[in-house]
């Protein structure tokens, strides 16, 4: 992303094309000769390039640029997003430029990578952007040579006539296409005949990656910039009365002290303006060694906030909500949980009359899970370059939803929304947490008090002691079985701190007569949003291993039940507005039970797990293969079966997978953040555990479900599921149930036997 | 005035001797493929090389390197042809990205203590890399494929 000066300018370029002989293979000889890598150059910035619409730049030398819309967090998208387009556009793939486009909303679409949302957001948007500019083309080729547009053909880059035998390169014409009145209802492809998309492409800044070329928002860099950091208070809850900065500011390197209000009284917060501490300490300085030892030089006097309001906006409508000032512990949350749960709380879907179904039970399974709060552990902590002025700013840096933080920043800075320029970087993970933009506005707002341009930068601990969480959870499942152990009615009561994780319509909602979901939330000042499908997360845990103990109690294979209820699903589903595809559904589990040779007595050595979750449109099922390694359980193998639709680049897709299978057993085995008086007790990477490479499988075996559904997305998807499976996996290593995350923790005894 | 041989080009720094490699490789020389994960030596995002040896440049003093020869992953190899940077690209390990050129850096260390590493090897000598997307199984895979390209290569 940072726009260094090239060493190539356009003389010296053409002069290499002239030499060398015109056309594509110039252009990539050039690139060679001057040692960049092919697939994404800054250098070639300087040429003439024909805008064919918002995502294709082609030069009349044929060099095809595609520009990626979407934020690129690891989920590949700079890659995958492209394919699409040059598959409609009919291009060479291995001649194709990406480039990470700036936020521009007309052009670029609604540009959010979050909720697995990518493929489905730009699938037919991109397909056509690339049919469309494929058909200017042609319409050019046939107006030029005077030919019907029908009779020219465009493949691989080439236009051609077969009748009078003229071809042209789609940068001969790219400059007369440019200029023609875009085509509406253009054909897209079949999707059977595609060469590109559902080929496996390699990562397009993969060599980037492995050179230590400059990608992420910490890399960048921009004349005259200064850095900064926030300090913010030491616990959820808590203010500062008074500061002194004098010592801090005689620090060598450093520029200023000061404190900064984010929000002024009354702003209006959107969803995605989630913010912890609205007053925070700055210290500004010419190095971040620098600016980190400053820091540890203000004098502070921190002190209870109390109750503070915020007025909300956005989904609801405008608002007033207070922020309890309590300074929380862990052992109080919980304690609060189990008082809210035994609590009446909202009804969210009922079917039949489940009352009366548990009254005449023949028997009563009900049990209780809970999860902790969880951090992100973003590898690069959060960060965002500013430049303000009073006419315009840019902004730089890491960033999953540039199209909510714009109209933050129009309003924090007052300037129009078209002088505000936001150019998004690779991002060092994000996971949900950086769609919320505070860091950008903090960095606007430091730039534009010292007038200079600047990067903030938080360090590790104030990445994880100002996170935005996913949030503390709780849910007690109950079942009733009749005499002869059917299930005749579901019961799901589940409570979070701030929010609970229900989804009242999923699995198994629709395949048991009588059904109630319920939930309650506690407000907290503890501040949660997105986290790899928060909710799903949670629920694929503990519905999936609840689900296991059900069909031990009916005497079930764990498959083989999951399947009953989701045939009757689909036969004769119950209740309306069920969010899932039991055919789907059914699917994933029926591949991973054959991939896996679930019953085979060749697996007995380890013991099997299996799960299967719904979210975000898509459909994951896993088996989990445990065994012991230097006395600890160890996921040694998983076997995935996915539902995505298209899969449109296949091992990176596979990658993803796998990734989503290691980081399910490390949240699900390690993970979580408690707090004392408000404190965040893990502040680093010594005290929160994060997986390492020897507690990752051996083997992660992925299979997707082969169709022609459009896709419906990949990065949440894989992630839930695997809670379950380990859980249940762990139940069978271990004879006890886990209802306690993290599994490695100590679990709640005495649970009663089924 | 500090001397540093990094990568084989030496700098003259005027610097903070307590300032961390890592700091001084980022902010002052400019070299900013060696990345801040933690500062406290845990994620291994930091890794270069002093001497042929792993540190986590986020903890190693500027004064420590004074006279050492420094490796970052922009001075492994020559237009990324490093055995591993080509297993890497093989077998397109990448997620993120932002921990592999530690990775890579702690990875070349225990390629060259040891031609041939066992999965357990492995596990064992890059235990203190985090890899937030979880890439690991491809990590150790290219791990075994970058020995079989590093074999080929003197044979």
């Amino acid at each position: 992303m940072e726009k260094t000066k090239s060493n190539i300018n356009r003389r010296s370029f053409l002069k290499a094309s002239a030499l060398l002989g015109g056309g594509l293979m110039i252009q990539f000889s050039a690139l060679a000769k001057f040692d960049l890598p092919a697939k994404s150059v800054d250098g070639i910035n300087a040429f003439p390039w024909n805008e064919i619409n918002g995502y294709i730049k082609i030069t009349s030398d044929n060099v095809i640029k595609i520009i990626n819309p979407n934020p690129e967090f690891g989920q590949n998208v700079m890659t995958s997003l492209p394919m699409i387009v040059a598959e409609e556009l009919d291009v060479d793939w291995k001649k194709v430029i990406v480039e990470m486009g700036p936020h521009d909303s007309v052009k670029l679409g609604a540009q959010f990578t979050g909720g697995s949302n990518s493929m489905r957001m730009y699938w037919r948007p991109l397909r056509e952007a690339g049919a469309t500019a494929r058909q200017m083309l042609m319409e050019a080729a046939a107006q030029t040579w005077a030919v019907p547009v029908e009779e020219v053909t465009a493949k691989a880059g080439v236009l051609g006539h077969e009748k009078s035998g003229k071809t042209a390169s789609y940068g001969d014409l790219a400059a007369k296409a440019s200029s023609l009145p875009v085509p509406k209802g253009v054909k897209l492809k079949d999707v059977k005949s595609f060469n590109v998309v559902r080929n496996s492409q390699k990562n397009v800044e993969g060599a980037k990656i492995v050179s230590g070329k400059p990608l992420f928002g910490l890399d960048y860099k921009h004349e005259g910039m200064l850095i900064a950091m926030i300090q913010h208070p030491p616990a959820f809850g808590m203010t500062f009365k008074s500061f002194d900065g004098s010592q801090a500011l005689k620090m060598p390197g450093i520029k200023s002290v000061f404190s900064l209000k984010l929000y002024e009284d009354g702003f209006e917060q959107g969803g995605f303006d989630t913010r912890t501490f609205n007053d925070v300490l700055v210290v500004v300085g010419k190095t971040t060694w620098e600016v980190m030892n400053a820091r540890k030089k203000l004098i502070v006097e921190w002190v209870p906030a109390g109750d503070v309001k915020d007025t909300m906006a956005g989904r609801g409508g405008k608002r007033e909500v207070v922020v309890p000032g309590e300074l929380e512990n862990t052992a109080d949350q919980h304690a609060k949980m189990v008082e809210y749960a035994n609590k009446p709380a909202q009804v969210l879907r009922k079917d039949g009359d489940p009352e009366t179904a548990f009254k005449n039970a023949a028997q009563i399974i009900e049990r209780t899970f809970n999860a902790p709060f969880l951090a992100h552990n973003c590898m690069e902590p959060m960060n965002f370059f500013a430049h303000v002025t009073d006419e315009k700013a840019l902004l730089v840096g890491p960033l999953q939803a540039p199209g909510w933080t714009e109209p933050t920043l129009v309003k924090v800075l007052k300037l129009p929304a078209d002088k505000i320029e936001i150019q998004m970087t690779r991002m060092g993970g994000g996971f949900g947490r950086r769609a919320y933009g505070h860091y950008l506005v903090e960095a606007a707002l430091i730039s534009k008090k010292v007038n200079a341009p600047v990067k903030l930068i938080y360090s590790r601990e104030d990445d994880t002691t100002y996170g935005i969480y996913r949030p503390m959870y709780t849910a007690t499942y109950r079942a009733a079985l009749d005499a002869n152990k059917n299930l005749i009615a579901f019961h799901v009561k589940g409570g979070g701190i701030p929010e609970h994780a229900i989804h009242p319509n999923r699995f198994p909602a629709g395949a048991v007569d009588n059904y109630l979901a319920e939930g309650w939330q506690i407000p907290s000042n503890i501040t949660i949003g997105a986290f790899r499908a928060p909710r799903s997360n949670f629920n694929a845990a503990a519905e999936q291993s609840f689900l296991d103990e059900l069909a031990e109690a009916m005497g079930k294979d764990p498959i083989d039940f999951r399947l009953e209820l989701l045939k009757r699903a689909k036969d004769t589903p119950v209740g309306k507005n069920n969010e899932y595809d039991a055919d789907r559904y059914a699917g994933v589990l029926k591949l991973v039970k054959e991939k896996s040779g679930w019953n085979g007595p060749e697996h007995k050595k380890f013991s099997r797990g299996v799960a299967a979750y719904f979210c975000h449109s898509s459909y994951a099922a896993h088996v989990v293969d445990m065994t012991t390694k230097d006395g600890q359980p160890y996921v040694e193998r998983v076997f995935s079966a996915i539902d995505c639709g298209i899969v449109i680049n296949p091992d990176a897709a596979t990658n993803m997978v796998q990734g989503a299978v290691v980081d399910g057993i490390g949240n699900a085995m390690y993970g979580g953040l408690t707090h004392k008086n408000g404190v965040v007790e893990e502040s680093n990477f010594h005290k929160y555990r994060l997986i390492r490479m020897h507690e990752a499988p051996k083997k992660v075996e992925v299979h997707f479900i082969k169709n022609d559904i459009d896709p419906t997305g990949l990065g949440e998807p894989p992630f839930p599921p695997v809670f379950g499976a380990v859980a249940n996996a762990l139940y069978k290593a271990s004879g006890r149930r886990f209802y306690q995350q993290p599994f490695s923790s100590p679990q709640p005894s005495a649970i009663p036997a089924v | 005035m500090i001397k540093l041989n990094i990568n084989k080009k030496i700098y003259n720094l005027d610097a903070d001797p307590e300032m961390p490699l890592l700091w001084v490789l980022r902010d002052v020389v400019g070299l900013i493929g060696t990345k801040y994960g933690c500062g406290v030596a845990q994620c291994g995002a930091c890794v270069v090389h002093l001497d042929g040896e792993a540190v986590r440049s986020c903890v190693t003093k500027l004064s420590r390197a004074e006279g050492k020869k420094v490796i970052t992953i922009e001075g492994l190899s020559e237009n990324h042809t490093h055995p591993l940077q080509q297993a890497w690209l093989e077998l397109d390990v990448s997620q993120c990205g932002y921990c592999q050129a530690g990775q890579i850096m702690s990875a070349a260390v225990l390629l060259n203590e040891n031609k041939k590493p066992s999965d357990q090897d492995i596990d064992d000598a890059m235990a203190g890399n985090i890899c937030r997307c979880g890439t690991y199984l491809r990590i150790r895979e290219a791990i075994h494929l970058a020995s079989e390209i590093q074999g080929k290569e003197r044979s």
